[in-house]
């Protein structure tokens, strides 16, 4: 594949940083394009959730009365993608009165800190 | 040093895309490398080719085509992003280029730093 030559055998360490919330913007849907699409290059992909970006992966979204697609499902799908490292903030979902069992998908629930210090081993990080 | 950048935000709208056209600008003079600029959600509205601000204002486009004419920087709009927002080869400005999101990827893997524009 055209893609993988572009990676010449070379794994770095991506992380996606979901802050916004599902719907109201484009964001969380484009990073969820570009997570896909880095799929395909055999990197080390990791995907944090914060701040109102926990809502992404919140159970129960029906977006049909704003007329959008309901995206969720995607998220469940990353494993087949061999997408299985994420990360929420502990924070925020307790700031929102979240937990763990409000999710789609299974998580790494990671302290404000230990989220810190996790970003700061990435290569490359895409936050939006 | 080799530098990827990304912009995420559309022309006058917001800074992003001026403040990654200085940054970039910046380094070539420093002699760094750019090794690619990708336009990402809003911030493929940075290659439309039927932008026309008013002549007292900077225009925004035009300093990135003078900026890939006088350094050779590659400047790629992503292809889903764009044809979201109507930008397709036929309302691109000299200078850009259209291609698919794999070319972000690459510039994560190739540049030493990929460095972002927006919120």
């Amino acid at each position: 594949m055209e893609e993988e030559d572009f990676a010449g055998g070379v794994v770095k360490k991506f992380m996606y940083v979901n802050r916004k919330a599902p719907y109201g913007t484009i964001y969380a849907l484009e990073v969820l394009e570009m997570v896909l699409i880095s799929a395909a290059f055999d990197q080390d992909v990791h995907l944090a959730f914060l701040d109102d970006g926990v809502y992404q992966i919140k159970k129960g979204h029906n977006p049909s009365g704003l007329g959008m697609k309901n995206f969720s499902p995607t998220y469940r799908a990353l494993e087949g993608y061999d997408i299985e490292k994420l990360y929420v903030e502990k924070e925020s979902l307790e700031e929102r009165g979240l937990t763990e069992a409000d999710l789609v998908v299974p998580v790494e629930v990671l302290s404000r800190a230990d989220m810190a210090a996790l970003m700061a081993e990435m290569d490359v990080v895409l936050s939006a | 040093m080799k530098f990827g950048i990304l912009v995420n935000e559309g022309p006058y709208n917001h800074q992003a895309s001026d403040s990654a056209y200085q940054f970039a600008k910046a380094a070539l003079e420093k002699g760094h490398e750019i090794f690619r600029v990708f336009f990402y959600y809003d911030g493929v509205l940075n290659a439309t080719r039927f932008s026309e601000p008013p002549t007292d204002d900077r225009n925004v486009i035009k300093n990135w085509q003078k900026l890939a004419e006088q350094y050779s920087v590659d400047l790629v709009v992503c292809v889903a992003a764009g044809l979201r927002r109507g930008i397709v080869e036929d309302s691109l400005a000299p200078g850009f280029r259209i291609s698919g999101l794999g070319q972000l990827i690459e510039a994560g893997i190739q540049a030493d730093r990929l460095v972002a524009f927006g919120d």
